[in-house]
């Protein structure tokens, strides 16, 4: 169907009566890593999540080794909790909405290889600990300060527009693509772009304005803006196509204009 | 205790439990904040359309008195009145304390906040940020939380599932056990209170639209140790979700708030594109059937309209799907109003719902049933409190579309100031201690070894799989008395099956094997309570419909089920339901509802009668004198 420029999307013609889901695993963090492969009977409409609850119910490799079922995160399977983010096929993105069928048409083989994201500790198998990203939503001061939640009426008042390109920023689920795409971030070296784009997010507010220094003297230190190689991998990567490097690029010009001020005014 | 510090705990960080914990924290007191994810993650991030609240920016006239009656209206009349009054009062609070907080929603040309209209009323009374709203008041939450763990008032243990709670020997909650589920390290956790909030136990039926963190495991725990589980037949069932392998993923019903239309082709198998079916042989047949409400008739009703259709052969292609139609509106429009949740059609199914119509078919969704609470969120264990979709306390048997937002953060407001008050002024009596938490804490630590030295040839996963295929079978839309008896038995039947499962890990370090076991056994008891009462329940009301007790029967059944824990099986009392306020009437959404009887309110015997109509009709009055602050007339 080709109505109002739409086009329907490429399906795979001819499915193999099974697939292999080959995953690197680690028994916990600091052990040898090592890789399994699972063959699983093929079902139209699977996608990666689907196809290791099917190997955890009874794992058993390809070679017909009993092993332990693996382990990886998963909640919401709608790509709204960011919590099911692993490396697959190569890429970083969530599992949940990776569908089989996909991953096959674009690597035209029958296997799919799963890894964890290599940026963060790995706690088991498929799952990690990014809980540094949380800790840099503090760095930043990610909040509005409020008087108090009681009752004081309406916030201020907002174009749409306004409204609109913040909601962009704030569908950010800190699933860590970004981090995991980006050539710059190693062992929390730098705070990297979900941070900065959530300090974006709250400068634009009219209220959040007032705590601008807070986040932008989050973003001056060693770890800070500065870092950024420029690579804008994190915007081909970021499953909410937030405009990362534009967040980037507009916060680092009000760094530097508050780092000019905060001089002047020494 | 009055004046010290007090440490309460959360369990859950949904909506509720955030809500609830910024509370506590703002007011001086000392927040444990368990989560089974982190916080960020927890599934009320899955809620798509809106959160309601009347605060009338449309010129309709609209008020909390109209959402009160609009709720237990769609409710079927089963939720106690008082709180869901409250709630409808707090709800304009809410969404303005929200807008405060920097939720980016959508708004109007003014720049004030846009509302659009929701299943089950007449008014645009559901603010919205754009199609992912559930995502953004939990992210507001989570960083106003995050905001007090930097000020040392909340410490969250995320990645920790609770066990059980501790109770002394008056039955008095004094606290948790809880699970690493890294370590599988069990620790006790103490409490002047303990707050629940953890959400629905959607995962009982195997695939639904839930989260896999919804297992009601926590809740279930609790109700094992005493807490009374009140209406739990009441499970909604979603008019319109995504079919998948892995769950069933919610298709908003503000796709049908912004025009969307459900139809089927009038021929029956009809193979032609949607496209290509002429407006002429297209059914509409909620519009056919509801004139007043159409496509927003409430989801109870909407959902078995469609599992009829569809049983009737007359589904799209024959299958188990209706179309759900949007390719009448701009792209442009649907884009920017419900670009999230046409994302996910689009990633799952591949069809552009801007083009092409969706196919849908209705999904597990929520449960109206859940912990008993007092009005004042108070469970029946003293020093245990429950908030959000894990207490039952305000949709009766029917919840209506962007209600359980709004619910759950007035569950957590109440909750919260409420478990403050008990733990200030509970007197402890010299109540003995000394061996409580370790007594508690061996006990769950057995059940543990247990699970891990078994060596059985069953399987959880497919136990869990049997239990969600037949739940769904005979415990969703359509109920039988024979099939439910069938069911119990079955369930009777995993349950002793459990006893012989084998975890297949043996590497313990962050498996979910153990956990999963846990939470199974738990789901299994409260399917139980699921089950037995729709046995019970010879009526159909809201989303309990049996086909051979067709009529509500307010005369017999106008009443609250309560289901207490006893080894065998769970044990049912009744308790009748407040309706002080809206007197019960028969729910008819084919025309404009009947006019309820005025709601009394403060003052209200001051006004005469006559004025207080003229006003109404004018749309120019607020119902609720109590509102002066957000009058929109200020």
């Amino acid at each position: 169907m080709s109505t109002n420029g739409h086009h329907e999307k490429k399906r795979l013609e001819h499915p193999p009566n099974s697939i292999k889901i080959k995953i690197q695993r680690r028994e916990k963090d600091g052990a040898p890593e090592y890789w399994e492969t699972f063959e699983i009977p093929y079902r139209r409409n699977l996608n990666v999540i689907s196809a290791l609850m099917e190997i955890r119910k009874d794992p058993i490799t390809i070679e017909g080794k009993q092993t332990t079922p693996p382990v990886w995160d998963m909640s919401c399977l709608e790509q709204v909790c960011g919590i099911c983010t692993m490396v697959i096929d190569g890429g970083v993105r969530q599992s949940c909405s990776a569908l089989i069928d996909d991953l096959l048409l674009a690597s035209g083989g029958d296997t799919v290889t799963l890894q964890p994201m290599s940026k963060f500790p790995n706690v088991r198998d498929l799952k990690v600990d990014r809980s540094r990203m949380f800790e840099h939503l503090k760095q930043v001061h990610s909040w509005i300060e409020l008087d108090g939640t009681y009752d004081l009426g309406p916030g201020p008042h907002i174009p749409n527009e306004v409204a609109q390109e913040r909601y962009a920023y704030s569908r950010c689920m800190t699933c860590g693509c970004c981090l995991e795409a980006c050539p710059q971030y190693h062992e929390d070296n730098y705070i990297g772009p979900q941070a900065i784009a959530q300090a974006r997010l709250f400068n634009m507010h009219p209220t959040g304005k007032m705590e601008m220094d807070d986040r932008l003297n989050g973003l001056m230190g060693d770890d800070g803006i500065t870092n950024c190689g420029n690579a804008q991998n994190c915007i081909q990567v970021c499953p909410m196509s937030i405009p990362l490097t534009r967040s980037i690029y507009e916060t680092n010009r009000d760094v530097t204009v508050n780092g000019l001020l905060g001089w002047l005014k020494k | 205790m009055a004046g010290a510090r007090s440490k309460i705990a959360i369990v859950g960080g949904g909506l509720a439990g955030l809500a609830a914990a910024m509370k506590i924290a703002e007011a001086g007191h000392d927040v444990d904040l368990i989560s089974v994810v982190p916080v960020k993650r927890s599934h009320s991030v899955c809620a798509q359309g809106g959160i309601n609240g009347a605060v009338n920016t449309k010129g309709e006239g609209d008020s909390p008195a109209k959402h009160l009656d609009d709720t237990v209206y769609g409710g079927d009349f089963l939720a106690n009145q008082p709180p869901v009054k409250r709630m409808c009062d707090m709800a304009p609070q809410i969404i303005y304390l929200f807008d405060r907080m920097g939720v980016p929603f959508s708004r109007t040309r003014e720049g004030l906040l846009d509302f659009r209209r929701f299943g089950g009323t007449l008014h645009h009374r559901t603010a919205f940020a754009g199609a992912s709203t559930g995502q953004q008041l939990l992210y507001a939450l989570d960083e106003q939380v995050r905001k007090w763990e930097v000020a040392g008032k909340v410490n969250k243990y995320e990645g920790w599932e609770m066990l059980s709670l501790v109770l002394d020997d008056h039955q008095v909650c004094r606290g948790l056990i809880a699970m690493d589920l890294q370590s599988l390290e069990l620790r006790a956790f103490q409490a002047d209170a303990v707050i629940m909030a953890t959400g629905g136990p959607g995962l009982i039926f195997g695939k639904s639209t839930n989260s896999m963190t919804c297992t009601g495991s926590a809740v279930s725990a609790c109700y094992q140790q005493g807490a009374r589980y009140a209406n739990g037949e009441f499970i909604q069932v979603h008019p319109t979700s995504i079919p998948g392998e892995d769950k069933l993923r919610l298709m908003s019903e503000s796709a049908r708030g912004e025009g969307g239309r459900v139809w089927v082709p009038k021929i029956e198998g009809d193979k032609r594109s949607p496209r290509e079916i002429p407006e002429n042989e297209r059914w509409y047949f909620l519009e056919d059937k509801y004139p007043a409400y159409g496509n927003l008739v409430p989801r109870d009703i909407a959902t078995r309209e469609i599992f009829q259709v569809c049983l009737e052969g007359k589904g799209v292609g024959g299958e188990n799907q209706v179309y759900l139609d949007l390719t009448h509106i701009p792209a442009e429009t649907l884009t920017e109003r419900l670009g999230a949740i046409l994302e996910i059609y689009e990633m799952f199914v591949g069809d552009d719902p801007r083009y092409v119509p969706m196919r849908i078919f209705p999904g597990v969704h929520y449960s109206m049933g859940g912990l008993w609470v007092d009005f004042e969120q108070r469970t029946n264990i003293p020093g245990l409190f429950a908030a959000g979709e894990c207490d039952y306390s305000i949709h009766g048997a029917n919840r209506l579309g962007a209600n359980s937002l709004v619910s759950c953060v007035y569950g957590g407001f109440t909750a919260a100031p409420s478990a403050i008050e008990y733990a200030q002024n509970v007197e402890r009596r010299n109540t003995d201690t000394n061996g409580l938490y370790d007594g508690e804490l061996n006990r769950q630590k057995g059940i543990n070894d247990q699970i891990i030295r078994n060596e059985g040839s069953e399987n959880q996963y497919k136990l869990h799989e049997e239990m969600g295929r037949v739940m769904t079978d005979n415990v969703t839309v359509v109920r039988y008395n024979d099939r439910l008896k069938a069911t119990d038995e079955k369930l009777l039947e995993l349950i002793d099956r459990f006893k012989h499962i084998s975890i297949n890990d043996s590497n313990l370090w962050a498996t979910q094997a153990v956990p999963h076991a846990r939470q199974l056994w738990n789901m299994m008891q409260l399917a139980r309570v699921i089950t037995l009462g729709a046995l019970n329940r010879n009526e159909s009301r809201g989303a309990h419909y049996k086909p051979d007790f067709p009529e509500r029967n307010d005369d017999e059944w106008l009443k609250t089920t309560i289901a207490e824990y006893s080894e065998e099986a769970p044990v049912f009392s009744y308790e009748p339901v407040n309706v002080s306020l809206v007197e019960p009437r028969k729910r008819d959404y084919s025309k404009g509802k009947a006019k309820a009887a005025p709601v009394p309110e403060p003052g209200a015997e001051l006004k005469s009668q006559g004025r207080e109509q003229i006003w109404a009709e004018q749309g120019k009055v607020k119902d609720n004198e109590s509102f002066k602050n957000v009058d929109n007339e200020k």
